[in-house]
Parts: structure tokens; C-alpha cells; sequence
């Protein structure tokens, strides 16, 4: 069976990280920073998703490479999705 | 891909027969689980996207709005199912190891997580309902930006409703994943669906990893409440 198995320790690791990313986003919160509010709970968002994807979620170890080009193709059509449709409200009068 | 009368003389009974190794069989499971999690991102992107434009056009109704979310119930609702991923991971991990017992516990705290955030999801819901914070059927909203705070709240409502039937399909299905775990249908080299089940619980917890930010944390005026 080429499935690794993660230790606990790691699973324990990850979600204390997580846990303190959340404290972390909750106190950055209740700083006023204008509109780097939003980028900065935004940026601690994407890093707890990735420590969920990569490690709960088990990215990090798939033997599969075919699974990871799924991934990063659906990442893709995300990007697609949010690039294109923020250019066409950003790029017209809105109203 | 045939393989050797062999392989098919020592048949598993979880082995596909389509598949000509067991491994085989688990890489296409999970790619599939994948594929699914692609369409789920897709759906949920495209509310995040219609969110966003929205928050961009009406920036201070959506101030508004959130300072209506109750900031330490969506934090501690974070933290709930953080630990429902640790727990679920943990469970998985038994399931690799063919430790029976141990899945069927971890799973039912998995549950037990999962079922304290729905509590506290309609603990919060029903404090929008009857401040009428819930647009069309029992809407009612002080000050200027009233039909745009009740746009921020359709969203919320859709975000947060699609997120929570997630969730209950979720406690379906782990509960289901027990039960045969129960049996003692998985072992050290039949889990895929205990893993796949895992991918699905992991992926509604990252739904809520963006929407606890986007939808409690923009109105920067929680110190006052």
C-alpha cells in the first residue's frame, strides 16, 4: 500500500496552527486597518485552507499525480471564475 | 488492463473488478471525491464571487450587516469544527490502520462537533428571525441602507443555509461510515469510503474558513459590542 500515513502528532501540530490562526484572525479583527482588514483575513483564510488541504485532506502525500492535476485544474476554473468575472464588474459602469 | 489469472483466483471481495490492484482502486476513489469537490468549489465560488461584487458595490450596508453577526458565536463555531477536522483526520488515520474502535470513536466525536455547530448555527438563526433580519418574509431594518443590508442578509442566509445542509448531509454520512464501521466493513486496505467521507467533512470546514471572515469579521465595530 503505497498510502502514507500521517502521525497523530501531525494532525495534532496542524490544529493547534489552525487554532492560532483563528485567534490570530479574530483579535487582527478588531484592529482598524481600513480596507487591509479584508486582505489580511483574507490571507489568514487562504493559509488555514491550505494547512486543511495539504495535511487533513492529505494533498501533500498523494501518490496519484493525476488527482493533484484535478486540483490545480479546478483552482484554475476558480481563477477563471473570479478573474474574468471581477475584470468584466471592475471594467464597465456599473449601475 | 488484464491481469493474471492469479489475481482474479484471490479475488477481494472489495476489489472492483474493474480495477487491477487495490491501490488502483483507492487512487481512482479519491480522484473521483476530487472531481466532486471541484463542482462543490465551483458552487460555493460562485456565491463567494457575487458576495464579493456585492460587498464591493454596497461597502457600508455590508459593514452594516455584520455588525448584526454575533462575532464570538461564529468564532467559536470556527474553532467546533476545526476540531471536528482534527477528530475526522484521526478517524481516517484509524481506518488506514485498520483499528476499528478507534474510527467508530473518533467518528462519533467527529459528530458530536459537527451537531454542537448546528445547534449554535440555529441558536444564531433564530435570533435573525425574530429580529427580523431575514429579507421577504420577515424583513424590517432601521436606517437608510435597508434594501441593501437586506441583500447582505439573502446572501448570508444562502452562504450559511447551503453551508448547513452541507453539514447535515455530513452527520448522514458519518453516521453511516459508523455504523458499517460498526460491521467491521473497513480495514487496513479497504477505507475508501471512510476517506472520501473525510474529504467531504475537510471540505465543508474550509467552506467555513472563508465564510467566518467575509461574513463576521468586515465590520471592524465588534469591540463596542
Amino acid at each position: 500500500m503505497a498510502h502514507q500515513v500521517v502521525s497523530s502528532k501531525t494532525y495534532v501540530g496542524i490544529w493547534a496552527a489552525l487554532i492560532c490562526l483563528t485567534v490570530l484572525t479574530a483579535a487582527a479583527s478588531r484592529i482598524e486597518l481600513g480596507p487591509f482588514n479584508i486582505v489580511l483575513a483574507l490571507l489568514i483564510a487562504t493559509a488555514k485552507a491550505s494547512l486543511v488541504v495539504l495535511i487533513f485532506m492529505g494533498v501533500k502525500y498523494i501518490s496519484q499525480k493525476m488527482t493533484v492535476v484535478v486540483l490545480v485544474a479546478g483552482l484554475f476554473w476558480l481563477g477563471v471564475l473570479l478573474v474574468l468575472g471581477f475584470t468584466d464588474y471592475a471594467s464597465r459602469t456599473l449601475n | 488492463m488484464s491481469d493474471s489469472p492469479h489475481a482474479i483466483a484471490t479475488h477481494d471481495p472489495n476489489l472492483q473488478h474493474h480495477f487491477a490492484t487495490a491501490e488502483q482502486q483507492q487512487d481512482a476513489s479519491v480522484m473521483g471525491m476530487w472531481v466532486f469537490l471541484i463542482t462543490e468549489i465551483m458552487f460555493f465560488g460562485g456565491m463567494f464571487f457575487g458576495y464579493m461584487i456585492y460587498r464591493y458595490l454596497h461597502y457600508q450596508a455590508w459593514s452594516e450587516g455584520s455588525q448584526h453577526m454575533d462575532f464570538w458565536w461564529g468564532t467559536i463555531n470556527t474553532v467546533v469544527l476545526l476540531c471536528s477536522s482534527l477528530t475526522m483526520a484521526m478517524g481516517v488515520r484509524s481506518a488506514q490502520l485498520g483499528r476499528r474502535k478507534a474510527i467508530v470513536i473518533f467518528l462519533v466525536i467527529t459528530i458530536l462537533f459537527g451537531l454542537a455547530f448546528l445547534g449554535i448555527k440555529a441558536i444564531e438563526y433564530h435570533h435573525h428571525w425574530v429580529s427580523q433580519e431575514f429579507p421577504g418574509l420577515h424583513w424590517h431594518w432601521e436606517g437608510p441602507n435597508g434594501q441593501e443590508v437586506a441583500l447582505f442578509f439573502s446572501f448570508y442566509w444562502a452562504m450559511t443555509g447551503f453551508h448547513a445542509l452541507h453539514m447535515i448531509i455530513g452527520v448522514g454520512l458519518v453516521s453511516y461510515i459508523i455504523f458499517q464501521a460498526q460491521k467491521g466493513r473497513y480495514n487496513e486496505s479497504y477505507f475508501n469510503p471512510v476517506e472520501n467521507v473525510g474529504l467531504y467533512w475537510h471540505f465543508v470546514d474550509l467552506v467555513w474558513i472563508y465564510l467566518y471572515p467575509l461574513l463576521y469579521l468586515i465590520s471592524n465595530k465588534h469591540t463596542s459590542g
